[in-house]
């Protein structure tokens, strides 16, 4: 087997707790489909069988009972469950699942909402048989307004430096602005092997990551990492030029391997050789190496790679859509474009639409809909089993499942959750309703977060 | 009946024809009598276009005699020439005679010699051009000293919508994707496969693939980009990554190792060859492992047979590369000396190892490094080279003829060596090859025998290797000329890999065997088949 498929379903969606608080994030609807299942369609579209999904106990029961995961999703899912509140990241749950992991892995997030064509990815990832590849896209903005803000304030994301060689296709730096208090300094190892450096702020990290398989027994023995993103990945964009890893004595630490030293000091160079490169010395394709006439770089003395047996690489993707649902402003985004990535009909069969409702032909009503007459209906998206009376107008919205909309509402540019009530002639301009809530009829409200 | 050769035969045929209507037996004589017709036959055909009609009509009036004074012989006493005639029509003479003769048999008797010669002529050419113009195949006599016509390879034959079709039934069968050609090709070369870079087979393969080994798609995707570039290279890695196959491979139940796993490794070479055209190296590479696998006897048990395997493997490689690769290097050093200014193309992994041996033997000698656009190797071989501390000089190949008077010998690498003599190499070699040649400077090709193949080329176009065409466009300051050319449709970009070089311009030729002149290299093969 070449690849194993993880699904990292466990996160808490910190950043949008306004529509987690009551529906995990895995389970948002999205376009009428939980959140999860655009990974899931993207990996089975390539060809994956199975999957295993991380996730706690409250999303795989939601997945059980969701009648679109059942249905549509003809994987087999193995689903592991870990505790909501044991704060554990991404690395911690690769962690987690050790012993299931037997090849390389790739590991996607569930809030990856994309078309690409993965075997970009992956290409790299075999070609130059790399220890990480990755996925990241040139981002754009937002430009509609999200409910429940106040004005058009930007939040100032931490942002990303990320530096890659001429190719565009090798990572040689990654680093967060956190991270970085005293300036951006760059190592004269680097600046020697790669002398022009492109180094890009406005990516946006898609977290999906090929990772050998010597990683995930790296990590089993690092037990200090914790998330793939924040310290894993920037650890091997670091390793990548460390004198150790390319000293040509690695029979000797395969020796020393068989020595388990039990100091958790994270960092030992010497285990980490050992670990990361086990496979790399193979004599028949050293020798295959050597006497190819290919180098990647040219102008300095030195082989293919430098000699670096750690290389990892980035696909930067320039068209096509690729967004990570971890924001309100992500989220709205997410309904407006995921539709255009299936072709299912914007109507669901089953919805009850009068004919003398007004619908855009950007708008999707789910399943058992019931829209009455005289509403109009613009760029917006109805949950399943949504009642939406008489005169009522909704533009820029989303709505999801199980709400009633009473007569004579007017909803602008909001996001309305599940099970909520809009009484009659309410007003709702830039709204976010939580789980369940109720409007007032006659009530107005202005970008305001209605919820408990 | 107007070829020479079958006057002979609608005779007695008419007779045996006859006979056999009239429901008689064939009587000895008769049967003896077809058969020396039947080889006089084959002999005639051959001399056919020699022979002038006129002496096939003598013959034919010498035939009517005999055949008349032995119809009544054989057979009771119906009158022959009479039924000769109609009998004629239908002669079943092996060769198609026109019926438009049997009306000019009949007025034989009224016209004259030299109109009949005449007619026999035009009917001659008739029927020549006739059979020249039909596809018929030529009925294979039953000659063992004739030899049986060899199939075209199919990455040749690419513009026969035939052929196509056939190859795509094959991958489907094998569930490999069909890799489609790529822009337009110079007309010159439409019969052979052109494949972009942007456009790799993976594009169409699952991803966590389960019908190919994950080794070798790794190993077509290096190829397809020209990660892994080299015939030695490329063999290496090929028969590194069967080590993998072979590993990881189970015998399924009811299936002997010997028959089964040569079976899976046929879709594995069939996606190679769709990455990348296989080399002369990576074929016999190919042949070796086949043939290992099929003489595994079968009560060897399936561990053992794979350490065999494996260790087989490692001594192909040993015997037939590296060990070959010391004794040419050995070879080699006796003919460069003390001052020799040695001139290469290309980065060639087996020159590079000779020049970097005869440095460590301290024999004082420069480099001079020619390269060549699109692939420009050479800088991959002047920085290994100068990396050893040889002194060298870099060219381009458009400077040959003014480099050359300083040079004292040339050294060439080769891709395969061919039956014929022929060295096919990288393209630009036969350039060398031939400026050398004017220059009177002494051309030694390098070669290890792995690499000798049974094929028989005479020029570069009818088997070769088109390779992406959009790696000729170039930028240079920031304006890229040639970015629209498919737009163009007057242009078409043609990039050549491969070119064969004549025996002629090449001086020897250095083997782990020892040192051959280039038409030795049938002999070399005779041997090695005999061997195996």
């Amino acid at each position: 087997m070449e690849l194993q498929a993880v699904l990292m379903a466990a996160g808490g969606g910190s950043r949008m707790t306004d529509l987690t608080y009551n529906t995990p994030k895995p389970m948002l609807p999205v376009g009428n489909k939980p959140l999860m299942w655009y990974p899931l369609n993207l990996l089975e579209r390539v060809g994956f069988e199975e999957v295993i999904v991380i996730t706690t106990k409250e999303v795989q029961k939601m997945m059980a009972t969701d009648p679109k995961m059942k249905i549509d999703v003809k994987m087999k899912l193995d689903v592991v469950c870990i505790q909501e509140d044991g704060d554990m990241g991404t690395a911690d749950a690769l962690r987690h699942i050790q012993q299931k992991i037997k090849t390389d892995v790739l590991v996607v997030s569930c809030d990856l909402i994309t078309d690409v064509a993965l075997h970009e990815v992956v290409d790299l990832f075999r070609a130059h048989n790399a220890t990480l590849a990755m996925l990241m896209s040139n981002a754009h903005e937002f430009t509609e307004t999200v409910p429940g803000q106040k004005g058009k304030k930007k939040t100032a994301e931490q942002r990303d430096f990320v530096g890659v060689d001429q190719s565009g296709k090798r990572l040689l730096f990654m680093a967060n602005e956190a991270d970085l208090e005293d300036g951006l300094s760059i190592r004269k190892s680097i600046m020697r092997k790669h002398p022009r450096m492109h180094i890009k702020t406005g990516l946006v990290d898609a977290h999906l990551y090929c990772l050998k398989k010597a990683v995930v027994d790296f990590l089993a023995d690092n037990k200090s990492i914790s998330s793939i993103r924040g310290e894993l990945v920037p650890y091997l964009v670091r390793k990548q030029f460390s004198k150790t890893t390319n000293s040509p004595k690695i029979k000797d630490d395969a020796e020393n391997q068989n020595q388990k030293t039990n100091d958790n000091f994270t960092y030992s160079n010497q285990r980490d050789n050992t670990i990361l490169q086990p496979q790399q010395y193979e004599p028949l394709l050293q020798l295959a190496q050597e006497r190819s006439c290919w180098n990647d770089h040219r102008g300095d003395m030195s082989e293919a790679y430098h000699g670096g047996k750690l290389r990892c690489y980035v696909h930067i993707i320039d068209q096509g859509l690729c967004c990570r649902v971890n924001t309100l402003a992500a989220y709205i985004e997410a309904n407006r474009l995921a539709p255009k990535l299936f072709e299912e009909p914007a109507v669901h069969p089953s919805a009850v639409i009068s004919e003398r409702c007004q619908m855009g032909s950007d708008s999707i009503i789910g399943a058992l809909c019931q829209v009455a007459d005289k509403t109009s209906i613009k760029r917006s998206t109805l949950g399943n089993s949504t009642t939406v009376k008489e005169k009522v107008k909704v533009t820029n919205s989303i709505i999801m499942h199980g709400v009633t909309i009473e007569e004579g509402c007017n909803i602008q540019g909001s996001v309305i959750c599940s099970n909520a009530v809009i009484g009659r002639g309410a007003d709702l301009k830039y709204c976010l309703v939580g789980n369940g809530q109720r409007i007032e009829p006659e009530g107005e409200v202005h970008s305001h977060k209605h919820t408990k | 009946m107007a070829d020479s050769g079958v006057t002979d035969e609608p005779g007695t045929k008419d007779d045996v024809h006859r006979a056999k209507t009239e429901g008689k037996e064939l009587s000895k004589e008769e049967k003896q009598r077809l058969r020396k017709e039947k080889k006089q036959q084959k002999k005639n055909k051959e001399k056919k276009d020699e022979k002038a009609s006129h002496e096939s009509e003598k013959k034919k009036n010498k035939e009517e005699k005999p055949v008349s004074a032995a119809a009544p012989a054989s057979q009771p006493p119906t009158q022959p020439s009479t039924q000769k005639a109609p009998s004629a029509v239908p002669a079943p003479a092996p060769v198609p005679v026109p019926v438009s003769e049997t009306p000019a048999l009949a007025d034989k008797p009224a016209k004259t010699k030299a109109d009949l010669k005449a007619e026999r002529r035009a009917r001659q050419e008739a029927e020549r051009a006739s059979k020249q113009a039909a596809t018929s195949k030529p009925k294979a006599p039953p000659n063992e000293l004739q030899p049986v016509v060899k199939r075209l390879p199919e990455h040749v034959q690419v513009d026969n919508p035939g052929v196509l079709k056939k190859l795509a039934k094959k991958l489907e069968r094998q569930q490999i994707p069909l890799r489609l050609d790529y822009g337009y090709k110079v007309s010159l070369f439409s019969h052979l496969h052109q494949y972009s870079r942007k456009a790799p087979l993976t594009q169409q393969l699952s991803i966590p693939s389960t019908v190919i080994h994950p080794a070798i798609v790794r190993l077509g995707l290096q190829y397809s980009q020209g990660i892994v570039a080299g015939s030695n290279a490329r063999s290496v890695a090929l028969l590194h990554a069967f080590k993998q196959v072979i590993r990881d491979y189970t015998t399924p139940p009811n299936e002997e190792l010997s028959r089964d796993l040569v079976n899976k490794l046929k879709p594995y070479i069939s996606f190679l060859s769709q990455c990348r055209p296989l080399s002369a190296s990576m074929g016999n590479a190919i042949k070796y492992i086949k043939k290992e696998i099929s003489n595994i006897p079968s009560q060897c048990k399936e561990e053992e047979a794979k350490r065999k395997l494996l260790s087989c493997i490692d001594c192909y490689i040993d015997e037939k590369i590296i060990l070959a690769a010391k004794a040419i290097a050995k070879s080699s050093i006796e003919k460069i000396s003390n001052g020799d200014v040695i001139l290469v193309y290309g980065c060639s992994s087996l020159v590079n190892h000779i020049l970097c041996e005869a440095f460590e033997k301290n024999i004082k000698f420069r480099v001079i490094v020619v390269d060549s656009r699109p692939r420009l190797e050479g800088r991959e071989a002047l920085r290994r080279l100068v990396q050893r501390g040889i002194s060298c000089t870099y060219v381009l190949i458009s400077a040959v003829s003014y480099i050359l008077p300083e040079v004292s010998k040339v050294f060439l690498g080769a891709h395969a060596l061919l039956a014929n003599g022929y060295v096919m190499s990288r393209v630009g070699t036969s350039q060398i090859a031939l400026v050398a040649k004017a220059f009177n400077v002494p051309v030694l090709v390098c070669c290890e025998t792995y690499k000798f193949c049974e094929r028989v080329q005479t020029d570069s176009f009818v088997s070769n290797e088109l390779d992406d065409p959009d790696d000729l466009i170039v930028t240079r300051k920031g304006k890229t000329q040639l970015e629209h050319w498919q737009d163009v449709p007057s242009l078409g970009l043609l990039n050549l890999v491969y070119d064969v070089t004549p025996p002629d311009f090449v001086d020897l030729v250095i083997t782990d065997l020892g040192m051959i002149p280039c038409t030795s290299v049938p002999v070399v093969l005779r041997v090695k088949n005999v061997d195996q």
